[in-house]
């Protein structure tokens, strides 16, 4: 029942398979060709997104900073981004003595090609996915991992000690806020019963943020994290470690870094938008899987667009405060919030609204308690040092004290 | 199944094969003038004193131990979480057993002081 009008892509996919099956080549081949084509697509169209995601970053950060951001290239700025691609690609690739080639070249690659490994498991429609890979959300936690091996192997191959610091704090963090993230994820297969990600939509009558709250938020502080974004961008601090991992690199070796982040950053609030807010769901996406691919698109530039306000608006955490804030709340909460989840949803009828109210009360519960603990934990601590700078200038109601002219 | 796993396997090397043929194009685009200077290691200006890779904070190890701990133990949530549908509630308590025996490894780390940064 596909037609052009409904389901563009998908109808575009079964023409292909018709065309290649027509040629009378065997059903093996038939699959494999198909499989190259549209791996090759869908990796491509990702990169190609990065171009646009620059310009929207740099025009968003411009306004967010009372700035107007790329303006002069094409209407609006819009070939900005080209522009520098152009510069980017000509520029000399210096590689430091004494760095580890191979771990030195592999950096920038994994750490681009893990990210554009998660979209081959994200449900864009009904229709309209790489893969239904029934180990989704498996893969994507483990495909994240060759992420951080980017980095690390950047930072170890370069042969410079800053680089050496950020690798070790994308150790200590992207290592971390690994663990809240997966086990804010163990909510969503709970509910779904699926590790597959068109399972997850599919079962997402009431978005599952409505579900689980907590476990929604968790899971985007730490995706935030392992994104290494302010205000998690311990390992590129600029400030600090003079650019982290990647001081070392040059010309599109360094670009690449930031294709990868640039899309991480719209890959979680993609991720975000399927598990928690329903994906592709909506009114109208069963009968036109066009429509459920508007949708996401919808919910995911709204994720984008708040995590873009996050970035430019908050400050970076100092390394212990990064890592208390994993370990010390992030991973107790997300345990006791899938272990109370678990118990009340199986006790709770299998009434949808009883589970939506039961559960919002519990997620409310353990808010609360968590900002009664914390504030004990405030009060229980040793008051701070405080430091009596020397006024510049008396406040109002204070008696200006004449310094004592000595007398004559 | 299969079919998922090859497209997944294919995807992969694609994933790879862009952002390589890319670098190694621009690799020819772009010139190619080393210099002793420039190929110095980037430390502000100053000379690199001593070995780049050198011993470092053993804090790094602790947090990533007690990271393979929670790690290696939550992937056995998973099958768990994908049956939670189907099982009773006496499966679910034993799973919050089993998470609190994860905590209770966390607690003890804390207690322990693995947790405080130095």
């Amino acid at each position: 029942m596909n037609s052009f009008l409904t389901d563009p892509i998908g109808f575009l996919i079964l023409w292909f398979y018709s065309v290649l099956r027509g040629w009378n080549l065997p059903e093996d081949l038939v699959v494999l060709i198909a499989f190259v084509v549209g791996a090759f697509t869908l990796a491509t169209l990702s990169l190609l997104l990065v171009v646009f995601l620059i310009w929207v970053e740099r025009k968003i950060g411009g306004r967010v900073q009372d700035r107007l951001g790329p303006n002069r290239v094409g209407p609006f700025g819009l070939i900005q981004p080209v522009a520098d691609m152009l510069k980017i690609f000509t520029k000399e690739f210096i590689t430091p003595d004494g760095a580890d080639k191979v771990a030195y070249n592999l950096g920038p690659i994994l750490a681009v090609g893990a990210v554009i490994m998660i979209w081959a498991v994200v449900p864009f429609g009904i229709t309209l996915y790489g893969s239904n890979l029934n180990v989704g959300i498996l893969y994507i936690i483990a495909v994240g991992g060759i992420g951080t091996l980017g980095i690390i192997m950047a930072g170890w191959g370069s042969n410079n000690k800053f680089a050496l610091l950020g690798a070790f704090r994308a150790v200590a963090q992207l290592l971390s806020y690994e663990v809240p993230m997966v086990v804010s994820l163990l909510i969503p297969v709970m509910f779904a019963g699926s590790m597959g990600l068109n399972e997850i939509v599919r079962a997402q009558t009431v978005p599952f943020i409505v579900l689980a709250p907590i476990a929604a938020l968790i899971f985007f502080i730490s995706s935030i994290a392992e994104n290494g974004r302010a205000p998690f961008d311990l390992l590129e601090a600029e400030s600090e470690i003079v650019a982290g991992f990647n001081v070392e690199y040059s010309g599109l070796k360094f670009g690449f870094f930031f294709v990868g982040d640039f899309l991480h950053a719209f890959t979680i609030a993609l991720l975000f938008s399927v598990l928690f807010l329903g994906g592709w769901n909506g009114p109208g996406a069963d009968s036109m899987p066009i429509l459920g691919f508007v949708y996401l698109m919808i919910k995911t530039s709204l994720m984008y667009f708040l995590g873009l306000l996050i970035r430019f608006t908050l400050p970076r955490f100092r390394i212990d405060q990064m890592l208390a804030l994993n370990w010390k709340l992030l991973v107790p909460l997300s345990l006791v919030t899938v272990s109370l989840t678990a118990i009340v949803d199986k006790l709770a009828m299998n009434n949808i609204w009883v589970r939506v109210i039961v559960l919002l009360l519990v997620n409310l519960i353990i808010w609360l308690s968590l900002q009664e603990i914390m504030e004990r934990v405030y009060r229980s601590r040793p008051p701070r040092r405080t430091v009596n700078y020397p006024r510049l200038k008396p406040e109002a109601d204070e008696p200006v004290v004449q310094p004592e002219t000595p007398a004559a | 199944m299969q079919n998922d796993l090859l497209y997944i396997g294919i995807f992969m090397l694609i994933a790879l094969f862009i952002p390589g043929i890319a670098i190694v194009i621009a690799g020819v685009l772009g010139p190619k003038r080393p210099a002793p200077i420039k190929n110095a290691a980037y430390e502000c200006g100053i000379e690199t004193v001593g070995e780049t890779w050198v011993q470092f904070k053993a804090q790094y190890y602790i947090y990533a131990l007690i990271f393979l701990v929670f790690d290696v133990e939550t992937i056995f949530l998973y099958p768990w979480a994908i049956a939670y549908n189907a099982v009773g509630i006496w499966a679910v308590l034993e799973a919050v057993l089993f998470i609190f025996i994860l905590a209770g490894g966390l607690g003890y780390a804390w207690r322990k002081g693995a947790l405080e940064w130095q």
